[in-house]
């Protein structure tokens, strides 16, 4: 195989993946279960984990003229988005039940989102970060409005869509004006040309740019204002998969540009950020306060978390590439596992909205309830779950870098966050009015009233936020071998490093 | 076969795998209840390992378990156990299985929820307990709170439980949040986790040369503990939670686990920062007996009364540990274990009270007596556990208290109106004690008493219950073996005071007759003269001067 093909080899099988689903797609009659082409399409996303890992052995890589680099940190972010796009695939092979026409479409959309995110991961040349940018964006589009019946989804798929091509046209100005400052649109270049730019102010401006345009995507305050509206119209298991794996690319992005390609401009953007993330961090927890529709306290949620995801900028660059790796990977296990809870509650209509709806769950469904309580205790933060080491390690890494007052601010933030979870959990486990109405008739049971795909779903959701909570040895180990080589610079002459059979 | 290298593995872990078991288990007929009866049994006698096989003699951590968890940052899976945590954890296990006994009928629905919860709840106070690796310590303290919101919002006696359950949580989070930042910066100070590090380093002002931060630190971490005790005026959520949980869950609410970490954490991480703030929380605590005492004298309810007595007599065990002499730490320690035993008890017999009247209201209530003389006698006895009669183990616990905070009077040259407050406390409480047992069981009959026919205690709740006297009367006669363990904690806990505190006090070694002479070391090393303050028992001046004391049996001789 040639280096080219083995740089993008995770790309490539999801890709030929997602075109034979939709062809096959296009083939069938309509009616007919869809439900072989979600499995197809579950094999091709573990494949293109697996190929990711296949990557590991080979070290730094660089292909396609340098505008591609495979490192431990692309493998971390390529697994992470593989990973996750797995679960929701589980949790929503059963989910168009009764509404099978377009389930098709929406696996390969999945896919080719993924696709996208993988590439803006790996490369290491502002153009591509943009290509893979909009392949990730326009499928997450369509998936948001993809209950199609539904004026909700409608409006979630326009607004979205609306805002996040304003924030692409900021990147991609951004990439312009960084072109015009240094000459090049390769990260590592732009960090040589940096120095000797004559227009120092307009490589600022590209990086504050860049900065908006990832801000939106990662939906950091002041540029969140999409998200709360998007999620409530979204189906869940989409709100799933675009609360985490399109963030952790953007995140992965973020880190890339910033440690490696403005390096000499640290303190300026370090502040920038900083200042940024406890803006999110407060907004989100305060909006999330006034929340009644779970979904939509989730997505004030994310906005904090993405907040707290942004304080690991300010801390050495080493430490802030392993925290802010690993805290991405926690969020993404907690999140996606909460949706998929609350796919399975509620169903494809989304019968359940409110934390009024969701109360007493745990006299219905008690093994949903759990899960749900345990993820939201993740997301909380407390301990012997990934949320807590997460939210440790980077406040840790914050602190080594002697920015004690952000930790301060977060953790106090977090500490008073806890009361919109905590509220939900409560109701959670309180007798409803429903109940007693119903004499507790309608408790179903435990395990025969989730399917076996999305039982498994949650299953690897809940294990990897457990794992990580009190396991974290290996994966810890990767993120900091993802911290250690994406800032090694590389030889310019490492293009055939593997051997070509 | 030697289990000391896992015990205390074993012993965290057993409630866990029992709550898993549960979750196995259909919840039909009394399974769970003889499920949890089980586990909380034989943890129970797991914990009876280390009093057992504990060398007496010797300082520092037993039945250490040390390996690394996490390599960078550098946490470990270090447990130990000392004089301080020993009894704490004899005292968890021992009622466990009593909580279960007393919850066998109370809680007569989702009693799977319930017990998976008592038990989770089981392993993360034996985690505080055991943990000596900070990082490990705090994930157990944050865990504590998690069973309990639950157990709160679930169990909860009156539609206000969700309120009391997220009050609780917030109120114990918060400082919590605070902590881990102070966690954190000593993390970067000194590179380690590891509480005996930690302690050695502070033994030798290694940890930092910035005192703000250092005092911001120990603020933060006294903060954190201090709400959970509850030291007044951080009380809020005590009441409401009280009143709210299910008796099972109060039974291990209050006290120990703050009492606990301040003395190993506040006082082991932050020596002169703790000396320091000694003198506000000695006023802290004196006022808090007092307003306990009195805001219980008013209350109608009993479960709220309970709630403010216990205020009182955690802020006894507040008082002696911030003395910093020997005795007052003892018996602070001594304290934090009666609260858990006599607190309990109480705990244990309202919530009977209310299985047969559904009602906590003390005026609907009197005349039981007559009715129920098993129960009376209990609760009369408990009573006057709490009030300290001598022979019980309260009196054990406040006379080393008072005595200790005497001492430090004396030592500071500071005032003993505190002391003085602080005891006038005992009889405010024997107060509303005595008041509360008289308006209950005596006089003529209530409505309800009259109305319902209630029954007495069954077979059941004299298991329950009888072992707790037995407790109060072992710990009241023979007092010595418990405090010869916690006696190798007080001892070396009063010292960093003597060597690092600027104004320090040391007894002069040269003593006769029970004469202590007292000299006060100036800032700059120079000694101020000797004074004597008086006439002190010999055996307290032996143990003001760190020797053993004469083998004497202190319970019955004060």
């Amino acid at each position: 195989m040639s280096p080219n093909v083995i740089a993008l080899l995770p790309e490539i099988v999801l890709t030929i993946t997602g075109v034979l689903v939709m062809l096959i797609e296009a083939v069938l009659t309509p009616g007919t279960s869809r439900k072989s082409l979600g499995w197809f399409a579950i094999l091709g996303t573990i494949a293109s984990g697996a190929a990711a890992f296949y990557q590991l052995q080979f070290g730094t890589v660089q292909a396609y003229s340098g505008s591609i680099q495979i490192d431990a940190f692309s493998v971390f972010f390529h697994v992470l988005i593989a990973a996750v796009v797995l679960v929701t695939l589980l949790g929503s092979l059963d989910y168009f039940h009764g509404h099978a026409t377009h389930a098709g479409e929406y696996f390969a959309l999945s896919l080719f989102g993924a696709v996208g995110m993988m590439l803006m991961t790996c490369s290491v040349e502002l153009l591509m970060v943009f290509i893979g940018l909009e392949i990730s964006s326009i499928s997450t589009y369509i998936m948001a409005g993809f209950r199609k019946g539904q004026a909700t989804g409608s409006e979630s798929s326009i607004k979205y869509f609306l805002l996040g091509s304003f924030a692409t046209a900021f990147f991609l100005y951004g990439i312009a004006l960084a072109f015009g400052a240094t000459g090049s649109t390769s990260i590592a270049a732009i960090a040589a040309g940096l120095g000797s730019s004559a227009t120092p102010l307009m490589a600022f401006m590209a990086l504050a740019m860049i900065i908006i345009g990832i801000g939106f995507k990662v939906s950091a305050a002041p540029f969140h204002v999409w998200t709360p509206d998007v999620y409530q119209g979204a189906p869940a298991p989409v709100v799933g998969l675009m609360s985490t794996a399109p963030k952790a690319a953007a995140f992965a992005v973020l880190l890339r540009i910033t440690f490696s390609g403005f390096p000499g401009f640290e303190p300026r953007w370090a502040l920038l950020i900083g200042i940024i993330a406890v803006l999110s961090m407060t907004i989100g927890n305060l909006g999330a306060l006034l929340q009644k529709d779970v979904k939509r306290m989730l997505a004030y949620s994310s906005i904090a978390h993405a907040g707290y995801l942004l304080v690991a900028f300010t801390a050495f660059p080493k430490d802030a590439i392993a925290s802010a790796a690993f805290y991405i990977a926690t969020y993404s296990a907690m999140n996606v596992g909460a949706f998929a809870v609350i796919t399975q509650v509620s169903g494809y209509d989304e019968t359940s909205r409110t934390a009024e709806d969701f109360t007493g769950l745990a006299l219905r469904r008690p093994v949903m309830a759990a899960l749900l309580t345990f993820f939201l205790l993740s997301l909380i933060g407390i301990p012997f779950t990934g949320g807590f080491f997460g939210k440790f390690y980077v406040f840790s890494a914050a602190i080594g870098a002697g920015h004690i007052w952000i930790a301060v601010l977060g953790l106090a933030n977090s500490g008073f966050a806890c009361f919109y979870y905590l509220r939900l959990i409560a109701a959670l486990y309180t007798k409803s009015l429903k109940d007693v109405t119903t004499a507790g008739e309608d408790i179903a049971h435990p395990f025969t009233a989730t399917t076996i795909p999305a039982g498994i779903g949650l299953t690897l959701a809940a294990a990897a936020t457990l794992i990580l909570g009190i396991l974290p040895g290996q994966v810890l180990q990767l993120a900091q071998r993802a911290g250690t080589t994406s800032l090694a610079p590389v030889e310019k002459a490492s293009m055939p490093v593997i051997e070509v059979k | 076969m030697n289990f000391d290298p896992y015990i205390l593995s074993i012993i965290t872990f057993v409630p866990l795998a029992g709550a898993l078991l549960l979750a196995l288990l259909p919840d039909k007929g009394k399974t769970m209840q003889w499920g949890a009866l089980a586990v909380s049994l034989f943890t129970f006698l797991c914990t009876l390992h280390l009093p057992a096989h504990y060398d007496y003699s010797a300082h520092g951590y037993q039945f250490v378990e040390n390996c690394p968890w996490i390599a960078a940052p550098a946490i470990n899976y270090h447990l130990g156990v000392d004089g301080l945590s020993l009894w704490l954890i004899v005292l968890t296990g021992f009622l466990a299985p009593l909580g279960v006994l007393i919850s066998w009928n109370a809680i007569p629905k989702r009693k799977k929820t319930f017990y998976i919860l008592f038990l989770l709840q089981q392993t993360a106070m034996f985690g505080v307990f055991v943990a000596l690796d900070l990082f490990l310590y705090y994930a157990y303290w944050e865990l504590t709170l998690v069973p309990m919101t639950i157990l709160i919002a679930t169990f909860g006696r009156t539609e206000k439980r969700r309120a009391a359950a997220i009050k609780y949580f917030l109120y114990a989070f918060i400082p919590s949040a605070i902590l881990l930042v102070a966690v954190l910066w000593l993390y970067v100070q000194t590179g380690t986790f590891d509480v005996p590090k930690l302690t050695q380093l502070a033994s030798v002002h290694g940890i930092s040369a910035n005192s703000p931060a250092l005092w911001l630190a120990s603020l933060a971490f006294l903060a954190a503990f201090a709400v959970k005790v509850p030291v007044f005026p951080l009380h809020g959520w005590l009441s409401d939670a009280v009143a709210e949980a299910p008796t099972a869950a109060v039974m291990v609410l209050v006290g120990k686990l703050g009492l606990y970490s301040i003395l190993r954490f506040s006082f082991g991480i932050f020596p002169d920062e703790s000396h320091r703030i000694a003198p506000l929380m000695i006023a802290l605590a004196a006022i808090g007996i007092v307003y306990g005492a009195l805001i219980a004298l008013v209350q109608k309810d009993l479960k709220r009364l309970a709630a403010y007595g216990t205020l009182g007599h955690v802020s006894v065990a507040v008082l002696g540990i911030f003395t910093f002499t020997i005795a007052g730490l003892d018996g602070g320690i001594y304290q934090t274990l009666n609260e858990g035993l006599g607190g309990a008890a109480f705990f244990m017999l309202l919530g009977l009270l209310y299985e047969r009247y559904q009602t906590y209201d003390m005026r609907e209530y009197g005349g039981l007596a007559a009715k129920f003389p098993w129960m009376v006698t209990l609760f009369v006895i408990t009573t006057l556990s709490v009030i300290g009669l001598p022979m019980l183990n309260g009196f054990v616990g406040e006379f080393l208290v008072f005595s200790g905070s005497m001492q430090w009077s004396l030592a500071h040259g500071s005032s003993f109106w505190w002391t003085a407050l602080a005891t006038s406390g005992v009889i405010l409480t024997a107060a509303y004690m005595l008041w509360m047992i008289q308006r209950v069981f005596y006089g003529d009959l209530g409505i309800k008493s009259e109305t319902v026919t209630g029954w007495d205690l069954d077979a059941r709740e004299h298991i329950a219950l009888w072992p707790l006297v037995a407790v109060f009367l072992v710990m009241g006669l023979a007092s010595p073996y418990w405090t010869k363990a916690i006696d190798t904690f007080g001892a070396a806990a009063s010292y960093p005071m003597s060597i690092y505190s600027p104004y320090v006090v040391e007894y002069n070694k040269t003593h006769h007759h029970g004469h202590v002479t007292l000299s006060i070391r100036n800032a700059d090393g120079t000694m101020q003269q000797p004074k004597p303050i008086g006439v002190v028992d010999p055996s307290l001046a032996a143990d003001a001067l760190n020797k053993p004391a004469p083998q004497t049996n202190k319970g019955a001789r004060y």
